[in-house]
Parts: C-alpha cells; sequence; structure tokens
C-alpha cells in the first residue's frame, strides 16, 4: 500500500528522523494560513501518490502571501501530470506545507526487500534529487549498498560504514548513520516494502533532514498494524477496483477491448497474454481467487460488462478449489440480472466441468464455449472482430 | 522416480483441524498420501480422518517418523509454523499460505539456509509425485505419472499446463508449485538440479512470472549444467509496469524483472521458451 509524503513524514517524526515544520492544506486559505504560520519562505508540495512532482509543477517554493494562494490555487483541486501518472494526470486533494530549509548537499537514502539476495538492501548515493533513477541506469556504481544480514538485522558499523563511504564529514556521517538505523527501525517495525528519502538534505549546518519521503507498506503485514490501514487514500485508486476489492476480487484496469475473468493470478496474467497473441488487447485483469463464490463470480461478470470498452468477455477457468459449477451458476446468474451486449466466451476445466458445462448448456443464455486454450483464443480473436 | 515426495513420504499436516486441513488431508488421503500424523496446538489426542493429532511437531515426529510436513494456517502463525517444523528435524516443509508478512520470512529463510530443513512455498498449491505423493491441494486426477519436471510460480497456469501435457499423452515425474511470494524455500535454481539428476525425468518445463530475478538465475544455471530439454513460459507479457498483479512477487520495477528480459535470458540459454500459453504441452511434446 502507498501512502502520501505528509503521512510518511509523521511516521518519520514518531521514529525521530529529522523533518522540516511543516503543515497541511486543503484550500487556498488553508494554505495561506499555514504558511504564515510556519514563516515565508515555505514549499508547497502537492499530495499524491506519484513521483516526478517537481518536473509536472506540484512542487512550489513561495516567498509571501500572495504566491502562496496563486500556487495553492493553481495545484489544488486540478489533476497534476507527472512522468508517472499518464497524460490524465492525478487530482490534487491535498497540499503539504513545509518551511524551507537551507541546503548544502542533496544525497539518496533507500531501503527495501532485494528478492535476489533475500535481504534488506540499504542504498544510498551522492548523486540524490530528480534524477536517481538514471544514475541508477547508467552508473550503477554510483550507489552504495548495504545488505542486511535477517538474523543479525542493520548493525551501527554497516550504517555509519555507508554514511562515511559517502565521503561525508565524521560529524556528518555520525547523523546520517543514526537517521539510517532509525528509517531501519522502522522499516521493519511497520512491515515496508519500501522507504525512501530523496533527498535526503545535509543543511549548512552539516545535519541531515529529510526534504522527501516515499513509504510503502507491505498489504501482507497491514493485518499487524490497523492504525496503519486508516492511511489509505481511495482518492488514489480507480473506482472498479475499489468496488473489486470490496469484495476480495483482485481487479485491474488495462487500455484493451477484452475483458477476461480468470481465477489465479498466474492464468490470468497468460491469459492477458493469449488475447495479445491473438492480435486483441486485454481490457483488464481481473482475478477471482481460488475460492470464489458464486457471487463473487456474478459481481466480477457486472465490473467487466459496465465498463464501456469491454468489446467481449472471456472467462477462463481452471477449477481446482474453485468448482466449474459454482463458477457457472455464478456466470449464468450474472447474465440474467444485466443487460449483456458483448460476445461471452467461456472456457472451463477441472474441478465438476461436466456439471459446469451442463449448466451453461441448460441455461437461456449465448455463451460461446471453447474445449481448450487454442479454440478460446480464436473465438476470443473472431469475436472482437465482428464486435469492433 | 520423482524428486522431494515418493511413496515412501510420511506426512504431517500443521493445522489439520482447521476447514482447509480437513478437508485436504481427506484429499491427500484418497489420492494415496501416506498421512501419518496432524498438529493443532490444543487439539492433541483428536482424531482426524483416522489420522492421530498432536499439540506440537516435536511430539508428531517422535511418534510417527513424519519426515514432510503441509502447513494450513494463518498468515498471523505461519512463520512460527515453519521454524516449528524445521526445529523437529522434518526435511521438507510445504507451506501454502498465502499473505505471509514478506518482513517474518526473511529471517525464516536466513535460518533454513543454515539448516537442512528445505522450504516450498508459500503462498503455493504444492507439489506431487503422481501416483505417488501428493502434498498440495491440486487436483490430482489431471495428473498422469511420467516423466516430465514442471517448477512453477503460479497455481491454476500449472494445472493448465499439466493438463495439456496430460491430454498429450505425457505424464510428469514431480510438478512444483514454488510459489508466488517474494521470499520463498526452494526456486527454479535449487530444483533444476534435482531434475537434472533424477534418471526418470526426460524434460522439464518452468513457469515464471514478471517481477524478480529467478528466471535470469535459472538460465544461467541451464546454460552451464543442464542437458534435458527445457520448456519455459513467462506470464505477464502484457502486464503494465508497477502495477501488482496478485501475486506479491509479481511486480515490475525499473527495467528488470520483465518478461522481455527473462525470455530473452531463457532464450540465450538453449531454453524453448513458448510465445503463447496455449502452446506449452505440443512445444514440449517436440522435444522427446
Amino acid at each position: 500500500m502507498r501512502i502520501h509524503e505528509y503521512q510518511a513524514k509523521q511516521l518519520f517524526a514518531k521514529y525521530g528522523i529529522p523533518i522540516a515544520a511543516s503543515k497541511v492544506a486543503a484550500s487556498p486559505d488553508e494554505a495561506v494560513a499555514a504558511a504564515t504560520e510556519l514563516g515565508f519562505p515555505v514549499v508547497m508540495k502537492a499530495q499524491i501518490h506519484a513521483g516526478g512532482r517537481g518536473k509536472g509543477g506540484g512542487i512550489q517554493r513561495v516567498k509571501n502571501e500572495r504566491e502562496a494562494r496563486e500556487a495553492a490555487a493553481r495545484i489544488l483541486g486540478k489533476p497534476l501530470v507527472t512522468p508517472q501518472t499518464g497524460p490524465e494526470g492525478r487530482i490534487v486533494h491535498t497540499l503539504l506545507i513545509e518551511s524551507a530549509s537551507n541546503i548544502s548537499q542533496e544525497l539518496y537514502l533507500g531501503m527495501t526487500i532485494d528478492r535476489s539476495n533475500r535481504a534488506i538492501t540499504v542504498m544510498a548515493s551522492v548523486a540524490g534529487g530528480v534524477d536517481i533513477e538514471e544514475t541508477a541506469k547508467t552508473n550503477p556504481d554510483a550507489i552504495l549498498k548495504e545488505t542486511v544480514d535477517p538474523l543479525l538485522e542493520l548493525r551501527p558499523f554497516q550504517a555509519f560504514r555507508l554514511a562515511h563511504r559517502l565521503g561525508l564529514p565524521v560529524k556528518t556521517a555520525r547523523g546520517v548513520a543514526k537517521l539510517v538505523r532509525s528509517l531501519y527501525k522502522l522499516f521493519r517495525e511497520l512491515d515496508c516494502s519500501l522507504a525512501e528519502i530523496n533527498p535526503l538534505a545535509i543543511t549548512s549546518a552539516g545535519e541531515p533532514i529529510a526534504i522527501d519521503a516515499k513509504v510503502n507498506l507491505d498489504d501482507n503485514g497491514l493485518f499487524l498494524h490497523p492504525e496503519l490501514k486508516e492511511l489509505r487514500d481511495l482518492n488514489e485508486e480507480d473506482p472498479r477496483e475499489v468496488e473489486a476489492t470490496a469484495v476480495n476480487l483482485n481487479y485491474i484496469k488495462l487500455d484493451g477491448n477484452v475483458g477476461c475473468l480468470v481465477n489465479g493470478a498466474g492464468l490470468a496474467m497468460a491469459t492477458m497474454d493469449l488475447i495479445k497473441h491473438v492480435g486483441a488487447a486485454p481490457a483488464n485483469f481481473l482475478d477471482v481467487g481460488g475460492g470464489a463464490t458464486a457471487e463473487m463470480i456474478e459481481k466480477g461478470v457486472h465490473i467487466l460488462v459496465e465498463d464501456p470498452d469491454v468489446k467481449a468477455v472471456f472467462i477462463n477457468i481452471f477449477g481446482g478449489i474453485l468448482r466449474c459449477d459454482v463458477l457457472a451458476e455464478g456466470v449464468v446468474a450474472a447474465a440474467k440480472k444485466l443487460d449483456i451486449r458483448v460476445p461471452v466466451i467461456v472456457r472451463l476445466e477441472g474441478t465438476n466441468v461436466e456439471a459446469g458445462r451442463e449448466i451453461l448448456n441448460q441455461s437461456d443464455m449465448e455463451f460461446g464455449t471453447a474445449r481448450d486454450l487454442r479454440e478460446a483464443a480464436e473465438m476470443v480473436a473472431a469475436a472482437v472482430e465482428v464486435n469492433t | 522416480m520423482s524428486i522431494l515426495i515418493n511413496q515412501d513420504t510420511r506426512v504431517l499436516v500443521q493445522g489439520i483441524t482447521g476447514n482447509e486441513g480437513r478437508f485436504h488431508t481427506e484429499q491427500m488421503l484418497e489420492y494415496g498420501t501416506n498421512v501419518v500424523a496432524g498438529v493443532t496446538p490444543g487439539k492433541g489426542g483428536q482424531v482426524v480422518q483416522n489420522v492421530q493429532v498432536f499439540d506440537t511437531v516435536a511430539e508428531a515426529v517422535q511418534e510417527t517418523r513424519a519426515n514432510a510436513s503441509i502447513i494450513f494456517v494463518p498468515p498471523a502463525f505461519s512463520a512460527d509454523a515453519i521454524l516449528e517444523a524445521a526445529d523437529a528435524g522434518i526435511d521438507l516443509v510445504v507451506c501454502l499460505t498465502e499473505g505471509i508478512p514478506t518482513n517474518q520470512m526473511l529471517a525464516v529463510r536466513a535460518h533454513l539456509d543454515r539448516i537442512d530443513t528445505q522450504l516450498i512455498g508459500p503462498n503455493t498449491p504444492g507439489l506431487i509425485s503422481p501416483g505417488q505423493c501428493k502434498l498440495g491441494v491440486m487436483a490430482g486426477y489431471i495428473h498422469q505419472p511420467g516423466a516430465i519436471g514442471i517448477i512453477s510460480r503460479s497455481g491454476t497456469l500449472t494445472y493448465e499446463v499439466v493438463h495439456q501435457l496430460t491430454a498429450l499423452g505425457i505424464g510428469q515425474s514431480t510438478c512444483v508449485g514454488i510459489g508466488g511470494d517474494p521470499i520463498i524455500g526452494l526456486s527454479f535454481s535449487e530444483l533444476i538440479p534435482m531434475f537434472q539428476e533424477d534418471p526418470n525425468t526426460q524434460g522439464i518445463v518452468l513457469i515464471g512470472e514478471i517481477g524478480g530475478s529467478a528466471e535470469e538465475e535459472a538460465a544461467q544455471l541451464i546454460a552451464q549444467q543442464i542437458d534435458k530439454p527445457v520448456v519455459a513460459f513467462i506470464a505477464g507479457q502484457t502486464a503494465p509496469p508497477g502495477r501488482r498483479m496478485g501475486h506479491a512477487g509479481a511486480i515490475i520495477s525499473g527495467g528488470s524483472g520483465t518478461a522481455t528480459a527473462k525470455i530473452e535470458a531463457l532464450q540465450a540459454a538453449g531454453v524453448n521458451v513458448a510465445a503463447s500459453p496455449a502452446e506449452i504441452g505440443t512445444l514440449m511434446a517436440a522435444q522427446l
């Protein structure tokens, strides 16, 4: 789960990670009041779940009330387009207003779970700032790393060594090492999947301060931290995805025209690949999971046929725990309630497949039924061609 | 022959008194799996499907000489269940649980690296040596004993591939679901050499997914050590970057872990990579 910068900074404050004085605002009036209270100059930062905000004009340094009001009015309530949002951008609902810091150097600090090392890797670089991803590609040696042994945890010497290798004066390196240890503690205690500070600034007094904050929480760990679930911002998610999550369906909207409903994430991705392979494009990813009920299937079909982009629906189920007769009941129930105007192709295999096929055949609905994947693919291709 | 499990495997079920544990114990027994014990703390002395239940794994191992365990317990207790099985000297632990916090799995995996216990999963349907032993929740009847080893990161897609092979009259030696989580036990690189050494396995199917670098590492190993034919498929060629596709593991970030990178690495190692998931079975058939 992603959270906003201002939420991440609230967590930072609890863990003693230095941040600038700041306030949150949802209107130009609030923004001006917050800026006045903090004292100019301040930096106003659009709160959306995407990076590259500076490049899109979502981060503004302002020197007085007039500039603050203008900047807030320009950003709030409007879509912010950054290299990571796509052309439609994201609507900005919240501004973080922060006292401007006196910066002499910008570093990068990040930590994540490195799957190939099966360990948390801490990364730091003197090439902090907006182009760190470019640096990672063109000059990977500029990013220094420390791998944490999971049974030993991050040792103090590792934190200091990392800071020292950045070439910082010893006093500053000690401050950075302390911050690294605090961030690691936060990462472990809150079950994060990513924690990143870019830039991590060194002030003219030689002290580190977190200018930005990015924290991703491991969805699997959220049950351990009910208070962190409150940080979810539904404004940042596609409404159809929110609707699907509410009934335990895993749905992601894509830009093609074949709606697909599949059990299992791997088979769902393979089904999308199959659709692409025959020259069409998937309109979504929809995994109904292993233990789907007839109601969940019905809801899934509902979400698909409501999507105006969908020109054909492909249901691909390999029954295991999810039985084919349960699936077929859900599909028929959905078809009875909904006015389905697009062709529906069903491919069933696995547990209770004969009973499932029988339910589909007995219904008054017109389903295209395929025996295997190859046949299903051809039927999908033909359906899309006729219908577009 | 097979790898990891066979007709002599003595199976213990952790969480045997829950709904899932009870149902799949029945299914495994029906398939012919030698289930010798169950464990649920506080339920010792009960009997489930004629299987004796114990309070602790140590006690169950002592009484029944169980050497493999399958875990059906909720995410909050699964990491501990794996460690309990390892501590009791179980050789092979299969953890089906979906949703274990990744931070908890880091220490578990690091500990297992220092001892002899091997882990399959978590977030897997388990593994099966057709006709001998089913240690998982897959439908047994789609499998057929034979000579193809399958290693897969996904569940239902594995069933699809097994079904294609069986329909072509090609049986399987062992099918292993390695699990879809970021931190897992045995991976492609550890299982491929086992199939290479198994005299009964004549070909290997790898089913990978976007995210991580396990397929790239496997490709390197295949190029150096494997002379049996290998067929592969990578799911997620059309997935958009940065989105989580159900499996915690299936996230592409940056340039690494993309389907293209994995396919190129495998092809460079001489692996036949299926372009469409409908062609995996026929591609393997053509190699035999």
